[in-house]
């Protein structure tokens, strides 16, 4: 916990890992969302107008 | 009920009274069914839509543990293990917030949620965003300990180049306290409030092409 974190370098990109880890799950969590089927998702209502 | 009806009855459309007028306005504008659903439309089964309120309930455990934080004082949550688990868990919970508002914003920034009259949901939206990292950013200040230090001594040169370092002193542990338990987190207790009261007026706005028709 008190070593300096490693650091990720891609050409102009300079990223510690844990932050690149955070970003990374964030995506995947992201994409998750987007495609897991949603319990009880029929039945809604239209929405209306708008 | 009854009695509310007959000042409903006796009152004239255009009537001065102010308490008349805000309450028509919210019953127009915001009626009960709209602010409390019991069924949501269709295209709300996705588990997009829970990034919102699980970044509101993240919020509501930062401001749970904040409150027994300020209440117990540094030394309680540097030394004692019950100090250091409320420490956590404030950090922690604030890391779920920002990670989770962030998720939300990417949901709403791909399905246009500024869409059919909800520019104002989406820009208080960003307000809150902005209040929200400087609320972090107080946070870290007022940690007690050689990690706030640090952070002060070297933001100091970027608040003093911004010119801000006058009034906004991130070397004086007062203020920058004061602001990160008091005032931030009232401004982004508002700003939420009214951020779901926007959404709840309008509903949730509607995919961007759900049926191969254009949608405006």
């Amino acid at each position: 916990m008190d070593t300096p974190a490693s650091y990720f370098d891609w050409g102009f990109i300079h990223i510690s890992m844990p932050n690149l880890l955070v970003i990374g799950g964030m995506i995947v969590l992201f994409a998750i969302a987007l495609f897991a089927p949603f319990p009880h998702a029929e039945g809604g209502h239209d929405g209306g107008k708008k | 009920m009854a009695a509310r009806n007959s000042v409903e009855t006796e009152a004239p459309a255009d009537s001065k009274s102010w308490t008349l007028r805000v309450r028509r306005a919210i019953d127009s504008h915001l009626p009960m069914d709209h602010l409390l659903p019991d069924r949501q439309p269709y295209y709300v089964g996705s588990w997009v839509y829970v990034f919102g309120v699980v970044t509101i309930a993240a919020l509501a455990w930062v401001i749970v543990s904040g409150v027994v934080l300020s209440f117990m004082g540094p030394q309680w949550w540097h030394d004692s293990h019950l100090g250091r688990f409320f420490n956590s868990l404030h950090f922690w919970s604030v890391q779920l917030f920002f990670i989770f508002m962030v998720l939300h914003l990417w949901g709403q920034y791909f399905m246009a949620g500024w869409r059919n009259g909800r520019a104002a949901t989406w820009m208080i939206g960003v307000v809150i965003f902005a209040v929200s990292i400087l609320t972090a950013f107080t946070g870290y200040l007022s940690q007690q300990n050689f990690d706030a230090q640090f952070i002060a001594v070297n933001a100091k040169d970027a608040m003093n180049s911004a010119g801000i370092g006058a009034f906004f002193n991130v070397l004086n542990f007062g203020q920058m306290y004061g602001l990160h338990i008091m005032l931030l987190p009232i401004g982004v207790t508002i700003l939420v409030v009214l951020h779901i009261v926007m959404v709840r007026t309008r509903g949730v706005v509607k995919p961007i092409d759900p049926e191969g028709g254009a949608q405006p």
